[in-house]
């Protein structure tokens, strides 16, 4: 890692809290903005601070599924914007949380409102997906997320050796987890046989193999040290954070994620992880599609050594296992663009701090949260986060 | 030079060349709890509410659910007038297609921002008249609603002169 600053030391930055909306196929009774002043006021709630104490904002948001261009403009006033320093970020929000982290890392501010929002149900997943994609060569042939998704997923089951029964496996783990998340959009207890036979969507992807479009909003609030020590709820610490982005999607193999494993790599080393599989006790994953889920674990290096899927086969990533996988249900079942990835961070923060209910992994006292961005998850994103206190589970 | 590394455009008027794309993509925005509200007032009762701010009393048009002066949350509904007046205005030449209907909104049309009565907010919206001598900061308007209305901005047809 030449030339790089490794940052933060532990201990920098907290986390006071994190909410979610509950996670639906619509919210038709809510603009985007009464989604957003949702989560923002229970956070306030749940950490005590006013929304005039805070006076730095960064947002997640993506005009598209919003409609309307400046889309962190429409939150603005629910978020504590007016005559603050909002800023925007246009791609997963825990891309947002990293900036919203470097400006309490700067002393700028004590206190950082990061939140991400999307209504994925208001516009048209393929038409606003589709224009991921270079209008020269590639959108005149009619692509969108999933058929990209479906392109890489044929990839790595032929380069991994991987079956669709392992995806299947995938899914029918995350669904059951998402039984006990009472936030969860989709859960159940599906058989492989039941997920080999749901629709097909594009090949081999099929609907219970694929994130549902989904609408939700997420918020969590970061602070000082100082901010910390007054909290009167348990916190979270951002312990190492790395982010690192691939080629473009038609200029690497798509079967690994090599910006996976250099955002890992930061992030291990600011946080002093040597060895992942032991060191880590809970690891939330945005894998929107089941394969994503495998891959990116081979990635992190959670396979040890062998494929991930040997690992899935086990029951070490079941909730209850060696090292528990997206105990929430993860993205595959059904969370939006942009909040995906804050969600992670969300659920791990409930978790280190006993606040995960029924899907609470026991002694989780070190938790690694990632997001992915782009066009086959070209951007990638760790954050690794740590426990205050040891847990009374 | 080579024959190889000639630029074989060399000396001709280069050609730049456009890739067409159209995109259409259809939304439906949840009004939501306040919006929706304000358009029932709109559309049952021909009337305009919003909501007063408990800590600086400022009304805002249309609703919100906060403040962002105070960052508090709003409080009671409380009707305002349908008279009001110009803030800034404008009259509108350039052809538009109407985001509602599809259909291309005849011109000229008048635009205001009206500070209704009773109102601290202003509110955006057609004036019915379109020539702009007439018009200015300051004058008096008044809102024209339509017999049959939908439930949405709309419902108010346009807001006329009353000086």
């Amino acid at each position: 890692m030449d030339g790089e600053v490794t940052l933060p030391a532990p201990g920098q930055v907290a986390i006071l809290g994190a909410v979610q909306t509950r996670y639906e196929a619509g919210k038709p009774h809510q603009t985007y903005n009464e989604l957003v002043h949702e989560v923002v006021d229970q956070l306030l709630t749940e950490t005590g601070v006013a929304l005039k104490e805070i006076q730095s904002i960064v947002s997640a948001s993506q005009d598209f599924f919003d409609g309307r261009t400046i889309s962190g403009m429409a939150i603005n006033e629910v978020a504590g914007g007016y005559l603050n320093s909002e800023s925007k970020v246009a791609g997963d929000g825990i891309q947002a949380l990293i900036y919203g982290a470097a400006r309490i890392l700067a002393g700028a501010y004590d206190l950082t409102l990061v939140v991400a929002h999307c209504k994925e149900s208001e516009g048209q997943f393929h038409q606003i997906t589709s224009t991921m994609f270079d209008p020269y060569v590639e959108r005149p042939l009619g692509l969108d997320e999933h058929i990209a998704a479906a392109l890489q997923a044929r990839r790595f089951l032929g380069v991994s050796g991987a079956a669709e029964a392992d995806l299947a496996a995938v899914s029918r783990k995350n669904h059951r987890h998402a039984m006990k998340n009472p936030l969860a959009r989709r859960s159940g207890d599906f058989s492989i046989e039941e997920i080999l036979a749901s629709a097909e969507i594009v090949s081999p992807l099929r609907d219970l193999l694929a994130g549902p479009i989904t609408d939700g909003a997420c918020a969590i609030l970061l602070g000082s040290p100082e901010r910390a020590r007054a909290s009167r709820r348990p916190v979270s610490w951002i312990a190492g954070m790395g982010s690192s982005t691939d080629a473009y999607w038609t200029g690497r193999d798509l079967a690994a994620s090599a910006a996976l494993a250099q955002a890992a790599e930061r992030a291990f080393a600011a946080a002093g992880i040597r060895k992942p599989l032991d060191d880590l006790r809970v690891v939330e994953l945005s894998a929107r599609y089941a394969h994503e889920e495998l891959l990116y674990l081979d990635a992190l290096g959670l396979g040890n050594g062998a494929a991930a899927k040997a690992r899935l086969a086990t029951g070490d990533f079941d909730l209850g296992g060696k090292l528990p996988v997206n105990p929430s249900g993860g993205a595959l079942t059904g969370n939006p663009t942009c909040v995906a990835g804050l969600a992670r961070v969300a659920e791990i923060h409930l978790q280190l701090t006993a606040a995960a209910g029924q899907h609470q992994v026991k002694d989780a006292r070190t938790g690694l949260a990632h997001g992915a961005s782009g066009i086959c998850g070209q951007s990638q994103t760790v954050v690794v986060l740590r426990g205050d206190a040891p847990q009374r589970t | 030079m080579s024959e190889k590394t000639k630029n074989p455009a060399a000396g001709k008027k280069a050609e730049g060349l456009r890739v067409p794309w159209l995109l259409s993509v259809e939304y439906e925005y949840a009004a939501g709890h306040f919006a929706t509200r304000f358009f029932q007032e709109l559309r049952d009762n021909g009337r305009i509410w919003g909501v007063r701010c408990p800590g600086c009393q400022r009304v805002y048009i249309p609703p919100r659910p906060v403040c962002g002066i105070c960052a508090g949350k709003t409080g009671e509904w409380v009707e305002v007038g349908d008279e009001g007046v110009i803030v800034g205005c404008t009259v509108v030449n350039v052809p538009f297609i109407d985001p509602m209907t599809g259909e291309q909104r005849p011109i000229p049309y008048g635009f205001a921002i009206i500070r209704l009565d009773g109102a601290s907010t202003a509110l955006y919206h057609f004036l019915e008249e379109t020539d702009p001598k007439k018009l200015g900061v300051g004058k008096r308007v008044k809102a024209v609603f339509r017999p049959e209305r939908k439930g949405t901005l709309l419902d108010i047809k346009h807001f006329r002169l009353l000086d």
